[in-house]
């Protein structure tokens, strides 16, 4: 018991040492270069977190959720402009609103991509968020079509400019952040895993699986819409292809992939490992497409070395070397994909 | 009155008919067998009675109330349990974990709350233990040996207590001394109360388990009596062996 108390209380200190490193940012990193990339961060941590509700738990890859990010910023952007809100802090008030649009938004693509699973699944998301691109180019009254939506630009200085939207997005990472720690242990998550692992035996079990699946899903997509309002006032004009990027859903995915599909944590650490990476790359390359070569390779990287992404990986080398000292070198190697392997039980 | 009630249930897959007017009811607290050649329908009728595949015509009544168009988390929610022919658990969760996923709780805030509750962990772990497998409680299932998945799968079935089990070759693949005590905790849950439906081809098994024995040929039931009459039923031969 003591033990367990004890890695809790370092699991508690830890999330302390993360959370208060990440609201301190912006007071030891004033200039606005390196404020910008922690934006761009806290943006993906939090995406990439809320995809992981989905893709993660229910095991539906979803490469549509830019669909998503891009709605909450027009959500917001439309808002803004036809309810005459000025800048400053105010349109942070409207970005739960837009969560909640998108949320609407995912009820109804949820309803018909949730009638397909595996490789027609993820055909479908592409599929659906093509079509709200096209929606945007193309509902111009509404959303000034090809042509952009602009925001009403915050009048803030240069060196303080970042500082609020960096705010807004760790508050909606932190908010994502919970909301996967609390479906991961919850009944409901647990039934999102079981669905992950053999859907047709959780019905048999009574899960109630298209109702669980649309609950992470819109769960997902609101949490993302927040972030994409966040995002659209962050840069202040949005046109479809912009704000609608298949590389924006693309790249949380690799994230998650990266840093551990299904775990709390991996989404988290593989958004910290890429965002800053392919940014620095951006500064270094100039504003080229070259840094899709880089995702690529990671890609290629964690499908052949990790392929169940760094901290599932991690966590078995821990398991393996205990194991190992807790029964000698001579021991053999037990399920290497089992955290929970205690040596010394066998099977009847 | 029968606990289920199943009268002339029909399906189609395009051309071949898997299920043709069955009919068969099942006593409250008995155990009743399935038997058939391969490809006689038996899968088919426990998929038709779970609501995983819909019917073409027939009714499946549970208890006096009409199933034949519910879904299957809605017929287990109702009572109706059911085991899979190659022992289906969720590999990536552990042994208990997999016990838990059944549990049914009420209300919104049932679901989300703990996966894990004090009373529900040890109902399970009682469950686990009454199996024999408590041991690997904590060890993924997906880790386990083919024998200990069928007992976990029908360890996890029971957690939402149901009343009606059907099993689809609960003796399938599995070595003779487990085969006697899966049979032994298939005859023990049937004391509690527990009633069982089931398909298998282990003949010895299955005449020794169940007091009433359905077969199944070409979709239709073919014989229906005590093991006894069974075996000397001439019709039931030919099924098997060829006329």
């Amino acid at each position: 018991m003591t033990r367990l108390r004890r890695k809790d209380a370092a699991k508690a200190i830890a999330m302390v040492a993360v959370v208060g490193f990440a609201l301190l940012v912006p007071v030891f990193a004033t200039d606005p270069a390196t404020t910008n990339i922690a934006v761009f961060t806290a943006m993906y941590v939090g995406l990439a977190t809320s995809w992981n509700i989905m893709g993660g738990y229910t095991g539906y890859i979803s490469l549509g959720h830019a669909a998503f990010f891009g709605f909450g910023a027009y959500a917001l952007g439309v808002m803004l402009a036809h309810l005459g809100i000025p800048s400053g802090f105010e349109p942070f008030l409207f970005v739960p609103v837009a969560g909640i649009l998108t949320a609407l938004l995912a009820v109804g693509i949820g309803w018909v991509a949730l009638r397909t699973r595996a490789a027609t699944f993820v055909i479908v998301t592409i599929a659906m968020m093509f079509m709200i691109q096209l929606l945007a180019e193309n509902l111009s009254g509404l959303t000034g079509g090809g042509a952009g939506l602009s925001f009403p630009v915050p009048p803030w200085s240069g060196d303080f400019y970042n500082t609020p939207f960096y705010y807004a997005m760790v508050v909606i990472a932190l908010l994502a952040l919970g909301v996967s720690w609390l479906i991961r242990r919850s009944k409901f998550g647990l039934g999102l895993l079981a669905i992950r692992d053999d859907e047709d035996k959780a019905l048999a079990v009574g899960v109630p699986a298209r109702a669980y699946k649309l609950t992470a899903f819109i769960i997902s997509a609101a949490l993302v819409g927040m972030i994409g309002a966040v995002y659209g006032y962050y840069v202040t004009y949005i046109y479809p292809q912009f704000a609608i990027d298949p590389l924006i859903g693309i790249s949380m995915v690799l994230m998650v992939f990266l840093g551990g599909l299904g775990t709390l944590w991996g989404p988290v650490l593989g958004a910290v490992i890429l965002e800053p990476a392919q940014l620095s790359f951006a500064y270094t390359f100039g504003a080229s497409k070259l840094y899709l070569v880089f995702y690529a390779a990671v890609f290629l990287l964690v499908i052949l070395l990790l392929p169940r992404g760094i901290i599932p990986s991690f966590m078995d080398l821990v398991a393996r070397v205990r194991r190992r000292r807790a029964v000698g070198p001579s021991a053999p190697a037990a399920t290497a994909s089992d955290p929970h392997a205690v040596a010394g039980i066998q099977s009847p | 009155m029968s606990l289920l009630e199943v009268s002339g249930l029909s399906k189609h897959f395009g051309g071949v008919t898997a299920v043709r007017d069955c009919s068969l009811s099942l006593e409250p607290g008995s155990i009743t067998g399935l038997i058939g050649p391969n490809g006689s329908g038996k899968t088919t009728v426990f998929n038709l009675i779970t609501g995983f595949i819909v019917k073409d015509a027939g009714e499946v009544r549970f208890d006096g109330r009409s199933i034949g168009n519910l879904g299957p988390d809605r017929i287990y929610g109702l009572g109706i349990g059911r085991t899979f022919q190659l022992a289906r658990i969720f590999p990536r969760l552990t042994a208990l974990e997999n016990m838990l996923v059944p549990v049914r709780r009420k209300g919104l805030r049932g679901l989300f709350s703990p996966g894990q509750r004090h009373d529900e962990r040890q109902r399970a772990m009682d469950m686990l233990s009454a199996m024999d497998i408590s041991a690997v409680a904590h060890l993924l299932a997906g880790s386990l040996s083919y024998g200990q998945r069928k007992l976990l799968e029908l360890a996890a079935v029971m957690m939402a207590q149901p009343r009606l089990v059907l099993l689809d070759e609960p003796a399938g693949g599995v070595n003779p001394s487990l085969v006697e005590r899966i049979g032994e905790h298939i005859r023990e849950l049937n004391r509690q109360g527990v009633t069982f439906l089931v398909v298998e081809h282990n003949m010895p098994f299955v005449m020794n388990l169940c007091g009433e024995i359905v077969v199944l040929h070409r979709g239709t039931v073919l014989a229906q009596g005590s093991p006894s009459d069974v075996r000397a039923n001439a019709t039931v031969l030919d099924a098997y062996l060829g006329s």
